[in-house]
């Protein structure tokens, strides 16, 4: 029997995630895999066919073992659900995942932090993605207005030969407070792996990203993408880091930071590296101010000057 | 609809348009015909009152009022709307929702008609961004349909035929001359003598300065026998 506490803690949850963004129907539904952690608690878990979730309360988290099984395809995204709602605490999430040969899964992962102001949330993840399977992760994060949220995803990822790991971690909705950002990538042969940032900095935000793809195998893949904004007296670091050593392997690194205003400062440093003469590995990375003709063309449609500039942040962002 | 007196503009103490006066009338597709260089891109900039362009001299009156000191948003609001010679690609913007920012409380229907009117498939292009995976005449094609969605009162579309394939083009003509019938005056910007036979009248341009003006066939025949053979390119003081 649920207790009363924790039914009210898990319709907190849902209603936090709604906001968020976040379908409800889907954590409410039986033929859908989910996850609902508050703080160290487990208040949902359900696996469907193919796919298993176990869990571990911890004194600061929670142990996860997500499990796809050889050649399951998961026709419906799984959904994950984290948050802490209280202005203070510690979430500490331990992720192991497999995703065994020739699975198929797509996730989708928020992670709620409304009315933070002095919150801390990890996750340590490792995962590994077999030959020829397929796993995509999506995470938002939903944080406050207080920008008082230390998050620190870290992750260290397996692609098996022929398989396809994509991510994007998107921080656009509230103040960022401060982020570590982590993922490293080791790709085989033929495998493909995609990183997508995108964060939205304001207030006093502070943002690190790092993203790191090896692509070990012959014809493997890799994209490290970021897309920053930032205003105010935000400050935002990134790193993608690509490299190339296997013949034919082909990766590129594609960094954007815009800045908006005189006090937030952007750096960008893309690594490229090639180990292989018949690897290629590319990168671009561009800094400055929003384009001027961008926001003349809105301009010319109607908008106002700071309408026109939030469409085209929302476009990046998006 | 608009009367352009006297403009004028320097920058960095070059003459760039040089005592510039030109009328743009109620339903008219006014046609200013040049060489490249001559300026006919600085005065769209100037009339939409983009990339920082101000005269120097001179007025720009359109109704009746002077726009020289108003924003771009206040033209647009007032009717005037720019269809870039190289429009911009804006990540993450769909070709609806750039459509639906020109087609305010226009339903979906119409945006759809827009882009059809300049030969694009909605299903095909409505959920792709006006990003770089577009070409440079489909991005073109839906700048000329954002601008047919506005209903300006006066539309600035500079060279809308550059980069346009020749199936398309007939479409493009149309368009035009369709924005016209509705009412819209057009100042039509281009070096093409015929995309100059669908306005009413054509001014030659020549280093800023209006040299000519007339029908269609009128002036193409004089740029013809002038402007081609012209020694003095972009120079009109040296013409006898």
């Amino acid at each position: 029997m649920i207790s009363q506490s924790v039914e009210k803690e898990y319709q907190g949850m849902l209603d936090a995630y709604e906001k968020a963004g976040g379908d409800k129907s889907a954590l409410k539904s039986k033929d859908i895999a989910k996850l609902v952690i508050h703080e160290n608690r487990v208040l949902g878990s359900d696996g469907v066919k193919g796919l298993k979730i176990e869990t571990r309360e911890t004194k600061t988290g929670v142990d996860v073992h997500l499990l796809v099984e050889e050649g399951a395809k998961i026709p419906r995204p799984v959904h994950l659900c984290f948050g802490i709602l209280p202005k203070e605490g510690l979430q500490e999430i331990i992720m192991k995942v497999d995703a065994k040969d020739n699975s198929q899964v797509s996730v989708i992962a928020h992670c709620i932090f409304p009315h933070a102001v002095k919150v801390i949330h990890k996750m340590d993840a490792d995962i590994d993605i077999g030959s020829n399977a397929r796993f995509d992760y999506k995470e938002t994060h939903y944080h406050g207005e207080a920008g008082g949220v230390e998050v620190i995803p870290k992750a260290k990822v397996r692609v098996g030969k022929g398989g396809v790991w994509q991510s994007t971690f998107a921080l656009s909705q509230g103040l960022v407070g401060k982020l570590d950002y982590d993922f490293e990538v080791f790709c085989q042969e033929k495998a493909v792996a995609e990183l997508v940032v995108k964060a939205y900095g304001r207030g006093s935000d502070d943002i690190k990203v790092w993203e790191k793809i090896y692509l070990d195998g012959m014809g493997a893949r890799g994209l490290a993408k970021s897309r920053i904004v930032l205003s105010d007296r935000a400050k935002a670091e990134v790193r993608g880091e690509t490299y190339g050593n296997a013949p034919y392997a082909r990766g590129h690194v594609d960094c954007m930071e815009l800045v908006n205003g005189t006090e937030a400062v952007a750096v960008a440093i893309p690594i490229v590296s090639v180990t292989n003469g018949k690897a290629k590995v590319t990168h671009e990375a561009a800094i400055g101010s929003i384009d001027r003709k961008q926001v003349e063309t809105l301009m010319a449609r109607g908008l106002d000057e700071n309408e026109a500039v939030d469409v085209i942040v929302r476009g990046i962002l998006r | 609809m608009l009367a352009v007196q006297n403009l004028r503009l320097k920058l960095n103490g070059k003459s760039i348009i040089d005592d510039l006066s030109l009328e743009v009338k109620k339903g008219e597709i006014h046609g200013i015909l040049g060489e490249n260089g001559t300026g006919k891109t600085t005065i769209a900039y100037l009339v939409m009152g983009v990339n920082n362009y101000k005269p120097t001299g001179g007025k720009m009156l359109f109704e009746g009022q002077d726009i020289a000191d108003l924003s771009v948003s206040q033209r647009a609001k007032m009717g005037i709307s720019l269809a870039w010679q190289e429009p911009a690609r804006i990540e993450g913007l769909t070709v609806r929702d750039y459509l639906s920012l020109s087609g305010k409380n226009q339903g979906t229907e119409n945006i759809e008609s827009y882009l059809r009117m300049v030969g694009l498939e909605p299903a095909q292009y409505l959920d792709r961004d006006i990003d770089a995976t577009l070409s440079g005449g489909e991005r073109k094609r839906i700048e000329l349909a954002s601008v047919l969605a506005m209903r300006p009162k006066l539309a600035i579309l500079d060279e809308p035929d550059s980069g346009i394939d020749i199936v398309a083009l007939p479409l493009i003509f149309n368009g035009i001359t369709e924005m016209s019938r509705q009412g819209s005056s057009v100042l039509l910007i281009t070096h093409s003598e015929k995309m100059a036979e669908i306005a009413h009248r054509v001014s030659i341009l020549c280093a800023g300065k209006i040299i000519r003006t007339g029908t269609p066939l009128e002036s193409s025949q004089w740029f013809k026998d002038n402007c081609l053979t012209c020694p003095h390119i972009n120079k009109p003081t040296e013409l006898t």
